[in-house]
């Protein structure tokens, strides 16, 4: 297969609402990655799209829909989906699309506008619920979070306290993200005493419906050591899809991430990814879930990953940082572009270019990963330089 | 160049922004209507849900009672073999109490939310539906409850017809 690199990176700001459409916010990300590379529309052969449910912006294909603001008129464009784990889909296609030989140079688009339902983006997730089994009970999403949540902490023993720790260190993180949408420093009373949603989940244990757009641009070798000084290679993808009944399975562990990193360990030659991985760029939607999904990582053990936040371990300067960027939980969650901005935050990070968010001690390798359908979806990839 | 970039595009809407006209926008609600088959595993299931019982489907490849039912096994990928009543009594798994509708609109009185494994059904098979006749700080995990059935001429074949599930009172300690 042929080497394929990330060779620029854009993003627009996370809002909860924001001026502009999902085209005119896919359009600014898009410019932003290619005028980081140095390159111009022209130099793109395809275009890869990813956007998450077309509910939210009341469009039906809405990969069409963005596709001009995508750059991708007049070009091979596909728009990929696969719930929240797209935004970390987006760039796996964008790879396979590169190391297959078939093209050199691909821009990956991903944007979500999460604003525009009314009166509140979660009414449209009462259409994953079974329509016939499920939805006559009136579910929400935060059912689904809620349960798996309760499930994670009954088994392991873990409390709110603990799962508040990951709120915190996010939100703070975010701080120095300039494009974060919450700019808030909280504590892990403001977290337990937020407004309690659906025990176990509170308010502040969530991330923030948002708008926004991330993008990237990927090269195959030979154009990336001619346009880029430091280029960051894709050393690693996977993904993995588990049973869409829910219920038929058990949710304190994400089997489909650990299948998923599996499959993208194997083909970066890690074998020890405690070792070997040395930023991590879990999704967070939920507070719980970057633990949840560490352990799905392997990269501590079940159960274990309360304890490694408690001891600092995931924090920016600790051993093993963790959503130096600030997460969704911090920078805010915009569905697809939210999972591509952790591709960014690994991008820019490894180029030392990071800013106030930098990890120090030159870090060489980074993973980001990304979760979602019916909760069942795992998305990997590993980067490095 | 994030450490580079001076200016980052994307710009902030407040509430006022949308009410006091300085930004226009254009509503619409869509109207859409369906109406779903239920299929044949289900379809079942719905009717037997109307007669007051629970069914389930079982494997012979992998000696699973499958719930809900299917007509196909999406593991050994091969044709279910035949119908199983399973029991209207279970075990609670997970559950959640819940102060916000589909809607986002606020609740004072919670929802009850549980994944509860079936009994009869192989190890795991669980359905999520609601607890009821309980007190929110009183679930457990773990916790043994019975299905309660609408009456009989308020059914209509739905999940539904089960109002809600109830603590098995004797097993309560
Ligand atoms: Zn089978």
């Amino acid at each position: 297969m042929a080497k394929v690199a990330v060779v620029g990176a854009g993003m627009t700001r996370f809002v909860r609402r924001a001026q502009e459409t999902g085209r005119e916010l896919a359009w600014q990300a898009a410019r932003m990655a290619l005028d980081s590379a140095g390159l111009t529309l022209k130099d793109v052969d395809a275009v890869v799209i990813g956007s998450a449910p077309d509910a939210f912006d009341g469009v039906h294909m809405k990969g069409e829909y963005l596709s001009d603001g995508s750059g991708a008129w007049h070009k091979p464009c596909i728009r990929c989906f696969v719930g929240g784990a797209t935004g970390v889909f987006a760039p796996i296609q964008g790879w396979y699309h590169i190391a297959s030989g078939q093209f050199d140079t691909v821009l990956v688009v991903c944007e979500e506008k999460m604003s525009s339902t009314y009166p509140h983006p979660q009414g449209a997730f009462i259409t994953i619920f079974d329509h016939t089994t499920e939805r006559a009970l009136g579910p929400n999403l935060l059912w689904i979070f809620a349960l798996e949540m309760n499930r994670y902490m009954t088994v392991h023993g873990i409390t709110k306290e603990e799962i508040a720790l990951v709120a915190v260190k996010n939100k703070k993180n975010a701080l120095d993200h300039p494009c974060s949408q919450l700019q808030e420093e909280v504590t892990v009373e403001d977290v337990l005493n937020s407004e309690l949603l659906a025990w176990p989940v509170n308010r502040l244990d969530v991330s923030p419906a948002s708008d926004g757009a991330a993008a990237v641009v990927m090269c195959a070798e030979h154009v990336a050591k001619r346009v880029s000084e430091r280029p960051v290679w894709v050393e690693g993808v996977g993904w993995h899809l588990d049973t869409a009944y829910w219920t038929n399975r058990d949710l304190y562990y994400p089997r489909y991430v650990e299948y998923a990193a599996r499959m993208a360990y194997e083909m970066a030659g890690i074998r020890e990814p405690r070792k070997e991985i040395h930023i991590v760029e879990p999704y967070d939607p939920f507070d719980y879930k970057e633990l949840h999904h560490l352990e799905g990582l392997l990269l501590c053990k079940r159960g274990e990953a309360a304890r490694l936040t408690a001891d600092g371990v995931t924090q920016r300067d600790g051993d093993l940082p963790v959503c130096p960027s600030g997460g969704l939980l911090g920078v805010g969650n915009p569905i697809a572009a939210a999972g591509l901005m952790k591709v960014c935050e690994l991008f820019w990070q490894l180029r030392g270019e990071a800013g106030k968010r930098q990890v120090p001690g030159t870090p060489r390798r980074g993973l980001a990963q990304a979760w979602g359908d019916l909760m069942q979806v795992g998305t990997v990839i590993i980067l490095g330089v | 160049m994030s450490v580079n970039i001076k200016e980052w595009p994307g710009t902030a809407l407040g509430s006022k922004d949308l009410e006091e006209g300085r930004v226009l926008t254009v509503r619409h609600r869509v109207r859409a209507e369906y109406a779903w088959d239920a299929g044949v595993a289900i379809g079942r299931y719905l009717r037997e849900l109307k007669a007051g019982r629970l069914i389930a489907r079982r494997c012979r490849g992998c000696d699973r009672i499958l719930l809900p039912p299917r007509m196909f096994c999406e593991e050994c990928f091969r044709p279910t073999d035949e119908w199983v009543y399973v029991q209207d009594t279970g075990t609670v798994n997970t559950f959640s109490v819940c102060y916000v509708r589909w809607d986002v609109a606020r609740l004072t009185e919670p929802q009850l939310p549980a994944v509860i494994h079936v009994d009869g059904a192989s190890p795991g098979m669980g359905i999520m539906h609601l607890l009821g006749e309980v007190r929110p700080e009183d679930v457990r995990i773990g916790m043994r409850v019975k299905a309660v059935w609408k009456q009989v001429e308020e059914r209509e074949g739905a999940i539904t017809d089960i109002r809600y599930w109830k603590p098995i009172a004797e097993e309560v300690g």
